[in-house]
Formats: C-alpha cells, sequence, structure tokens
C-alpha cells in the first residue's frame, strides 16, 4: 500500500469496470452477476423441465404406450418435479432476491458476497449429478418427487445415491442463500430503512429465509434416511425391522409444506410492487400484508399431514390437520383482498408486468379455491392423488409462482439492462401463456374429479378426450415460453433505452435513486430513507 | 380469465351438461351413504368457492373496467383500513366455520368401521391385489385384464381398457363390510369412487375402511398411490350382489376351491409333456412375470434382472423353483407359492429353463414343486 491515492484509484479501477470473459463469471461477488447467473440457470432448467413435460403428455396424448415405458415416465415425472422445484423456481426466486433486495434496501451487495458466489456455484453440479442419473443402468429416480419410502429405498434403482447427493447440495445452496437474505437484510439496511418500511418483497423474502432455514436441514435428514435404509441396512421406514413407511412422509412433509410457501410467499411479495405500481396506488393495507405473510409462515409448521390423510391417521390428528389448513386461507384471503383494494379507484394500466399480476391474482385464487376443497379431509379422501390434485398445484405453482416470476421479470428489466422490452412481443408472450395455461391445466380438474388417478403412464378410454386437450395446452404453453426468451434477448441486444423509472407509480430506492441501468456497484454509500 | 370463469360457472348451473361419451366432468354421488354425503360435502364448498370467486373477482375486474388510466382514472390516496381488514378476516373464518361443521361430522362417519358385518383383507403388491374373506374359506389375487397388445396398441381397446381383472372382488349389498388394508412391498391405495373409499395400503401396518354398498352392481377403481412401473396397470373391480346371490357365489367359489385341490393332488401322479408345460408356461409368464423380467426375459438392466442366461434358470432346479415360490426378501421379487397352482410353477420353471435360448432340457413337473414345497 504505497499512497491513499493509489489504494483509491486500485479500489475504482477494480469496482468500476468488472473483468471480462468467463471468469468474470467463476469469481464474481457482485450480487448483480450472481442474480443474473441464478436466473439465467433457473431459465435453463425451466426448459429442461419443461422438456420433460412435454415427453409426459406426448405419452399422455393418447390412451396406451406409444413413445416412452412405465419406468422411464416415472423417470420424466420424478425429475419433471424435483427440477421444477429445486431448479426452476427457488433459483429464481434467489436470483430476484440476489438482484433486488440490496437495490431495496440501500445496500452495496450482500452481506456475504463469497458465500453467495459458492451457494450459485454448486448448484449447476448438483443438477448435472441428477441429470446424469437418468443415464445410469437403471436410470435415475422414479420414485416421484416426493420419493415415498419404501419405493425410494428396497425397491428403487441404485442411482438413488446419486439422488441423494444432488439433493444435499441443493439443499446445502438453499440455506447459505437464506443465510445472506437474512444476514443481509438485518444488518445492511440504509439508515432509516425501518423493519416497517421495507418493500413487501424484502419482507416476503425474509420470512421465506426463515422457511428455508428450518425445512432444509429436515429434507437433508430424510434423504440421508434414504440413502441409508438403501445402503447401509438401516430401518427406519421398513416395518420388518422396526421401522414404519408412514414416518417417511411425516419427515417428509414436515419439510414439503413449508417449502410450498418457501415457493409462493416472494410472489407475494413481487405482486405486492407491481399491482400498487400499475394503479398508481399506494398498497392497500401494508402491515396486514405483512402479518399475513408471517402468519401464512407460521401455520405452514402445522399443516403438513394434510398431504396423508389417506395413510390411515387416528381421527382426532385427521381433524387437526384439516383446521388448521382451512385456517391457512384466512391471511391468504386477506393477501387477495388487499390486493383488490390496492386497485379500488386506482387509475389502472395493462403493460405486461401488470397483465401476469393480474393474472396470478386472479389464477393463484382458483389454485387456493381448490386447495381449500382438498382440505376438506373427507372429500379429500376422493380428490387425493388424483388430477385435482395435479391441478391445485400447477394453478398455484405455474400460473402462480412462475408468472409472479415473468411478471418480476418484465417489470425490473428496465433496471437490470438499462433498456426496455418490446412491448408487443412481451403481451404476445402474456396472452398465449395465459390461454395455454388454462388449456393446459383447467381441464385437469375434470380428470381428477372424474377418477383418473396421477402419475400413470396410461389411462382409462374415457379420459382420452380430456388429455387430448390438456397435452395440446401443454405444447401451446411450452412453446410460448420461447417467446419469453426472445423478448429478454432482444431486449438485451436491441431494446430502447429506458429511463431511471419506466413505470409511472413504481416506487421503491431502485426506481428513486439509481439510473435507468444499476450501475455494477450502486448504494456504495447508504442513502438516507425519511 | 374469464373463460375459467364461464366455465366454473357453467359447471356449476349443471353438472350433468358435461357428462357425455363417459367420463363424469365432476364428482359421481357413489352409491354409499357415506358417498353421497362426500359428494354434498364437495358441491356445498364448491358452491361457497364459486360465490366468494363472484365477488372477489366481481370487484377486480369492476376495478379494471372502469378504474383504468385510459378511462381517465384519477387515483385516490386511501390506503388502510383498519376496519375493513377485520372484516374480511372475520368473514371467511365464519365462512370456514360453516364449512367445518358439515365436514367434521362426514368424517367422524367414515372414521367408525366398528359393528362390521363382513371383513374382508386387501393386501397390495406389485401390481396386484389379493382378497381373503375372513368369514369364509375363500381367497384370492385380482389382476389386470386388459392384455399387453391393448396396451401398445396392436389390438383394438375393449370398453373397460386398463378397468377390468381375471377375478374382481364381490361383496353383498346392504352388509357393512370392513376392510383391513395391508401391503407386501411398496405403498398402494386401494381406490374405489363410488364408495368414496380411498386407503393406503402400507407394507407391514394394516389399516381400517369400510362401506355399505346400496346398490348391485359393477365398480371400478384404481391404485391412487404410485407403487411402481406398472401403477398405472393396478385396477380395482368390486361387483356388488344381492345376499343370496352373494351367498351363492361363495358356494361356488368354495366348492370351485376344494375341487382345484383336488385336481392337484391328482396332478402330482402325472407327468406333462415339454409342449404342454412350454405352452401352459408361456400363458404363466405372460400374466404373473413379464412385468419386470420382460417378455423377452431380458429384463430391465439396472431395475429387474434378466432370465435368459440367466445363473438362477440354468443353474440348479431346485434353487430356481425356490426362488419362484418363496420370492428374494430385500427385491422386488415375490413369492409365487401362494399365488400360483403347482403345475403353473412347474410349467413356468419349465418355460424359462428352455425359453429364449436357455435350452437347459429341464423339465419340472408339479411334483418335483410338491416334493420342494413339502421340505419347508
Amino acid at each position: 500500500m504505497s499512497s491513499i491515492s493509489d489504494v483509491q484509484i486500485d479500489h475504482d479501477d477494480h469496482h468500476h469496470a468488472p473483468p471480462k470473459g468467463l471468469m468474470r463469471w467463476v469469481l464474481t461477488t457482485n450480487h448483480k452477476d450472481i442474480g443474473s447467473m441464478y436466473l439465467w440457470f433457473s431459465f435453463a432448467m425451466f426448459l429442461t423441465g419443461g422438456a420433460m413435460a412435454m415427453v409426459i403428455r406426448a405419452e399422455l396424448f393418447q390412451p396406451g404406450l406409444q413413445f416412452v415405458e412405465p419406468n422411464f415416465f416415472n423417470q420424466m415425472t420424478t425429475v419433471h418435479g424435483l427440477i421444477m422445484v429445486f431448479g426452476a423456481v427457488m433459483p429464481a426466486f434467489t436470483g430476484l432476491a440476489n438482484w433486488l433486495i440490496p437495490m431495496m434496501i440501500g445496500a452495496p451487495d450482500m452481506a456475504l458476497p463469497r458465500m453467495n458466489n459458492w451457494s450459485f456455484w454448486i448448484l449447476p453440479f448438483a443438477f448435472a449429478i441428477l441429470l446424469a442419473s437418468l443415464f445410469m443402468e437403471g436410470g435415475g429416480p422414479n420414485f416421484g418427487w416426493t420419493f415415498y419410502a419404501p419405493l425410494s429405498t428396497t425397491y428403487a434403482p441404485d442411482s438413488v445415491a446419486l439422488f441423494v447427493f444432488s439433493v444435499h447440495i441443493m439443499g446445502i445452496s438453499s440455506i447459505m442463500g437464506a443465510i445472506n437474505v437474512i444476514v443481509t437484510i438485518m444488518n445492511m439496511r440504509a439508515p432509516g430503512m425501518t423493519y416497517m418500511k421495507l418493500p413487501l418483497f424484502v419482507w416476503t423474502w425474509l420470512i421465506t429465509a426463515f422457511l428455508l432455514i428450518a425445512v432444509m436441514p429436515v429434507l437433508a435428514g430424510v434423504v440421508t434416511m434414504v440413502l441409508t435404509d438403501k445402503f447401509f441396512g438401516t430401518s427406519f421406514f421398513d416395518a420388518a425391522g422396526g421401522g414404519d413407511p408412514v414416518l417417511f412422509q411425516h419427515i417428509f412433509w414436515f419439510f414439503g409444506h413449508p417449502e410450498v410457501y418457501i415457493m409462493i410467499l416472494p410472489s407475494f411479495g413481487i405482486i405486492s410492487a407491481i399491482v400498487p405500481a400499475f394503479s398508481r396506488k399506494k398498497l392497500f393495507g401494508y402491515a396486514s400484508m405483512v402479518y399475513a405473510t408471517a402468519s401464512i409462515a407460521g401455520l405452514s409448521f402445522i399443516v403438513w399431514a394434510h398431504h396423508m390423510f389417506t395413510t390411515g391417521m387416528p381421527v382426532q390428528a385427521e381433524l387437526f390437520f384439516m383446521y388448521c389448513t382451512m385456517l391457512i386461507s384466512v391471511p391468504t384471503g386477506v393477501k387477495v383482498f388487499n390486493w383488490v383494494a390496492t386497485m379500488w379507484r386506482g387509475a389502472i394500466s395493462f403493460e405486461t408486468p401488470m397483465l401476469f399480476a393480474l393474472a396470478f391474482i386472479v389464477l393463484f385464487t382458483i389454485g387456493g379455491f381448490s386447495g381449500l376443497m382438498l382440505a376438506i379431509t373427507p372429500v379429500d379422501f376422493q380428490y387425493h392423488d388424483t388430477y385435482f390434485v395435479v391441478a391445485h398445484f400447477h394453478y398455484v405453482l405455474v400460473s402462480g409462482a412462475i408468472f409472479s416470476i415473468m411478471a418480476a421479470c418484465y417489470f425490473w428489466l428496465p433496471k437490470w439492462t438499462g433498456k426496455m422490452y418490446d412491448e408487443g412481443l412481451a403481451k404476445l408472450h402474456f396472452w398465449c401463456s395465459l390461454i395455454s395455461v388454462n388449456v393446459l391445466f383447467f381441464p385437469m380438474h375434470f380428470l381428477g374429479l372424474g377418477g383418473m388417478p396421477r402419475r400413470i403412464p396410461d389411462y382409462a378410454l374415457q379420459f382420452a378426450d380430456v388429455n387430448a386437450i390438456v397435452s395440446l395446452g401443454g405444447f401451446a404453453f411450452g412453446l410460448s415460453q420461447l417467446i419469453f426468451l426472445a423478448v429478454v434477448i432482444k431486449c438485451i441486444r436491441s431494446g430502447e433505452p429506458a429511463t431511471a423509472k419506466p413505470w409511472e407509480g413504481a416506487e421503491g430506492l431502485e426506481w428513486d435513486l439509481l439510473p435507468a441501468k444499476a450501475p455494477y456497484h450502486s448504494f456504495s454509500t447508504p442513502p438516507e430513507v425519511k | 380469465m374469464t373463460r375459467c370463469i364461464q366455465l366454473l360457472l357453467l359447471l356449476a348451473s349443471s353438472p350433468a351438461a358435461f357428462a357425455e361419451g363417459g367420463m363424469s366432468y365432476n364428482l359421481r354421488p357413489g352409491v354409499t351413504a357415506i358417498s353421497q354425503q362426500v359428494y354434498g360435502l364437495h358441491m356445498t364448498i364448491f358452491y361457497i368457492c364459486c360465490a366468494i370467486g363472484v365477488v372477489v373477482f366481481g370487484a377486480m375486474f369492476w376495478a379494471i373496467i372502469h378504474h383504468r388510466k385510459s378511462k381517465g382514472a384519477k387515483p385516490a390516496s386511501f390506503h388502510e383500513s383498519t376496519k375493513v381488514e377485520i372484516v374480511w378476516t372475520v368473514i371467511p373464518f365464519l365462512i370456514l366455520i360453516g364449512m367445518a361443521i358439515p365436514a367434521t361430522k362426514t368424517l367422524l362417519a367414515m372414521e367408525d368401521p366398528s359393528n362390521a358385518d363382513l371383513t374382508v383383507q386387501v393386501t397390495g403388491s406389485q401390481w396386484k391385489w389379493h382378497y381373503k374373506y375372513f368369514d369364509y374359506e375363500l381367497e384370492y389375487y385380482s389382476l389386470l385384464a386388459s392384455d399387453q397388445d391393448e396396451i401398445t396398441g396392436k389390438r383394438a381397446k375393449r370398453e373397460n381398457y386398463l378397468l377390468e381383472v381375471d377375478r374382481p372382488l364381490v361383496l353383498p349389498v346392504g352388509k357393512k363390510v370392513r376392510f383391513l388394508m395391508t401391503s407386501e412391498d411398496v405403498i398402494h391405495s386401494w381406490w374405489v369412487p363410488d364408495f368414496a373409499v380411498k386407503k393406503d395400503a402400507n407394507p407391514g401396518f394394516i389399516n381400517e375402511a369400510w362401506t355399505i354398498i346400496d346398490e348391485p352392481g359393477i365398480y371400478r377403481g384404481q391404485c391412487a398411490e404410485l407403487c411402481g412401473k406398472d401403477h398405472g396397470f393396478m385396477p380395482v373391480v368390486v361387483i356388488a350382489k344381492e345376499q343370496d346371490e352373494f351367498d351363492q357365489w361363495i358356494a361356488e367359489q368354495q366348492q370351485a376351491y376344494q375341487q382345484a385341490k383336488q385336481e392337484e393332488q391328482a396332478l402330482l401322479a402325472m407327468t406333462m409333456d415339454e409342449a404342454e408345460l412350454m405352452s401352459v408356461g408361456e400363458q404363466v409368464y405372460d400374466k404373473h412375470c413379464a412385468a419386470c423380467h420382460q417378455a423377452n426375459g431380458e429384463g430391465l438392466p439396472g431395475v429387474f434382472p434378466a432370465l435368459k442366461d440367466s445363473p438362477i434358470a440354468l443353474g440348479d432346479v431346485d434353487a430356481h423353483i425356490d426362488i419362484i415360490v418363496n420370492g428374494k426378501a430385500g427385491t422386488a421379487m415375490q413369492a409365487f407359492g401362494k399365488q400360483l397352482t403347482l403345475k403353473e410353477i412347474a410349467a413356468v420353471t419349465t418355460y424359462e429353463r428352455n425359453a429364449w435360448g436357455n435350452d437347459t432340457g429341464d423339465l419340472v413337473q408339479a411334483k418335483d414343486v410338491a416334493a420342494l414345497k413339502g421340505q419347508e
């Protein structure tokens, strides 16, 4: 260190121009770079998992076995689920958190930038291992993404070891990401940015991060128990050795139900940013939104067994889990009412982010209604493990979580790139997605009510017509997502220059204080929040 | 969006409007008092959801149409109201209580299997059901009756494709039947929509369920829990008969059961020739073994072992019979000793030792199987 001025120059050089080439991305500790990598990785996984869904829908286009063997079909349903949950939705939210949380709270970066790099870069290896297992003798995981024992232990292919290893890596990545989010939000808020001034996206992510830290270790535990049952002679889930296969389901869903909210709470934050922006009116009931999010997170720990009503629980337990599950609809309802009240007497305009947000509210609510129906234990006996359930969770995850991610991408793309996307093309993407997603998932309700079980490669003749429609919707939805890719690439390469605040009603530090394209380093000096 | 709502409303107004071409687009009311209660509950909650949807989406679309900037709307400035928040927290809560009361009543009724007139043990295994009547000396396996050619499209699919079995469960109407569910391998789930009975069959544990069927008829269902490769190919078929017809059926079955036992004894003294053993063996193999070991005997590498050129099929005959009769613990290989007759085991062993170029020339007779079973 020669002199103060030298240090200053080095410092500036290092910070204002990111290094070029591949090593920039490998070594980066910049939250914007890491956010972009998470988002691109998530999109690649979305297309990979989507391709598997196309295989499933092609096989189900007609009754009979046409394209794939049942064992491969089961691998497709399993890996489709794992990739979409752990590879598409969760990394997309982490990517958004990386990009947005520091800008929203006035921080220069995430609190733990090297861990941030590490938590992203282990993900590609996790998914490489998972995908590689498909090429092993005996095939990859074929026991459903819920991997119920003993189908995933005694009766599983040897590749289950790879599956377990890859889930461990995904879990470590998620936990590190969550720690980073919590530490950043708690320690790096700009002066004056009190908790009750945080944008809701930050609030929902803070709560999500606590859920992640609470339940990812449970997932790690249960996959380890599967591993030792399969390869090391333990009997956690084998009655012959004193274990219990239903124990598996209790542990899995103790992780699995909070996991469901991990995939939807950040969406609530996104919608709570977009709806006020395009209604040109402040979010209705900010405080109640925060409390509703926290209540949903709290309740998520005491409803897990509603996934297991048919496993033969005592009737008292069934009643408890039914009542708790029904309760969740109260805070969730509050959120929907608040969004509608935000729009009420606003001055609404309908740019693409708003269109996706509106579709989210309606379609997520439809998913919520079917969720309420599923909560009613006696009727759940009829719905359970049918296409009604498949319709339900795709409404909340695709037209819910994924639509909110799309909305977020369109909303913040100008801030990320400094350019505007092509509104016409984006609207085409929206309308194609909206129509096809409903052709794809709405008729699944009827299939389920009509008696078609889920996870079957072939079905009775009565289900043929509806399945053909569903498959056509599926292909259309899959193709529509290529329009999204085109919009993003076109925006990056040749978009019109954006202004610092392209959305009239948008609020927040990122719109008010940063230039059109957020600089590589923002808020090196914390802003004063009034 | 509007399309969905229209569909929802259409469905709400007339569930039957959709019912054409054999598929019901709504839950079926079914043929038991419980299933009808469940149906009623389903429709009630569905209508409540529709009503909430109309109110919420109605307000939303009103705002979308009337409060749009292009119409010159000026934004209001209100953004909170504790009174309103309390109202839309309390009202949903009251609606939920209204739903929970009938749901609790129905659930308590469903979970009371006491005072049954008849008990049937239902055992799932990959990929078939086994029924055992506790009150009669009768038990049998129930397998998919649709054949491989229908599945692969070599032959036209029959009307009840994938929903037909070789031996359905037969039950009397008007009697309380208790089911005891269990499994021999992975978790299965026994489901008949018309009874509103779906209960998991867990290996090593026994679950209870019950039904009282009101009307005679044929009722079809399927395994509902993913149970491996052929999860989609293990249907449930129940035939409900009037009591006197049921009694007659039981008598016939028991007589047939005795007759089969006697024939089996007589068979021990006979020897079958190679042609007969091979042709019976092939039929048995295709029905019971090909799902895993494949029709060409090559198995699925890494999942199910091949029999072609395998040490079992080419090695010691007794060891081969033993694994068929007793299965192999800790693997998917089931014990077929109770599923197949002595003659069938003899034939299928012979077939496996001589098909696909396994030409050992060994012929296995029923008495060889009986001798091995007798040693145990």
